[in-house]
């Protein structure tokens, strides 16, 4: 296997001009998917048997819940990278992924607590899956305020990376919460091994809208992760050159 | 289509309040996290901008 690209991820500067080539794809790509998995999921997916409309609610909770878990596996993987190799380019990740994966825990929690008022009776229980991604939500706001209140940037990095690296033991207790304690929220509803038991009219917009969440992800994090890098590359030249071409747009 | 009429749709059989502010919700964030990093590079290159203005006026 070929690990150029890996790395030329080392330079800042290839980052940005790759992904700069990515990034209008990536979002003609996220907004077309959201757009017709929305239209899709409210207007044209049949309504559930048992729970009537209120069931459309999955096709955010499902996306922002699975994104918000394979956000945090990414916060970790980058650490990991930051670590071993001294990249600086992992601690952007790391510090610039945190944010979006706080918000899409809220979303998951969030609608959640919606959905469940009409289909449990109840906004929230203390239910294993619905605990520990409370526990996922405090873990990213943990690295978030851990990379914030460190003024040394290496420490910090350091201390995001291994913090990161610790809670991803939350994870597979997020994933198997719901058959090892078998108590209110229901199983995964897509499995890589079965096929799906909805008919194809509802899992189709929510594959859609799950790749859709993924490639939003994609897009936020590159352009957080763009500015961020401009920030801490403002002395070398090209960073400089990139600045002054765009400040001749911003005038 | 699985309604039949745009109140229909509305009030998604009883379940309206849930399906819309979850939805609304949804959106609000994601609007949020779309937002402001494009709010944050426009005001970094405005800085810079005013920056680089005064460095070349001294």
């Amino acid at each position: 296997m070929n690990w150029t690209w890996f790395h030329k991820l080392g330079s800042p500067k290839w980052f940005y001009e790759i992904s700069g080539r990515w990034l209008p794809w990536l979002a003609c790509a996220a907004a077309l998917l959201l757009v017709v998995g929305t239209v899709w999921a409210l207007a044209f997916a049949p309504q559930d048997y048992q729970q009537g409309n209120s069931f459309r609610i999955i096709y955010i909770h499902v996306p922002a819940a699975l994104l918000a878990q394979s956000c945090y596996i990414m916060l970790a993987v980058a650490g990991a990278v930051g670590l071993i190799w001294k990249m600086k380019l992992a601690d952007v990740a790391v510090q610039q992924a945190a944010p979006i994966g706080a918000w899409m825990t809220f979303i998951a929690l969030f609608t959640g607590a919606v959905w469940g008022k009409p289909t449990w009776g109840a906004w929230w229980v203390w239910d294993a899956r619905l605990t520990s991604m409370l526990i996922l939500l405090f873990l990213y706001f943990g690295i978030i305020a851990l990379g914030q209140a460190i003024s040394n940037r290496d420490s910090a990095a350091k201390a995001c990376a291994v913090l990161a690296i610790v809670g991803v033991v939350n994870i597979p207790i997020i994933k198997y919460s719901v058959e090892w304690w078998n108590t209110l929220h229901q199983p995964a509803t897509f499995k890589l091994t079965e096929k799906p038991a909805m008919p194809a009219e509802m899992w189709v917009p929510l594959l859609i809208m799950v790749i859709g969440f993924y490639c939003f992800f994609a897009c936020v994090l590159l352009m957080r992760m763009r500015l961020e890098v401009l920030r801490r590359e403002a002395r070398s030249s090209w960073a400089k050159a990139e600045v002054r071409a765009r400040v001749e747009g911003v005038r | 289509m699985s309604f039949s009429s745009f109140g229909e749709f509305l009030a998604m059989g009883h379940h309206g309040l849930y399906v819309w502010s979850a939805y609304g919700v949804c959106l609000g964030v994601l609007l949020l996290n779309l937002g402001l990093p494009i709010l944050a590079r426009l005001r970094y290159l405005q800085d810079e901008a005013r920056r680089m203005r005064r460095e070349e006026s001294k």
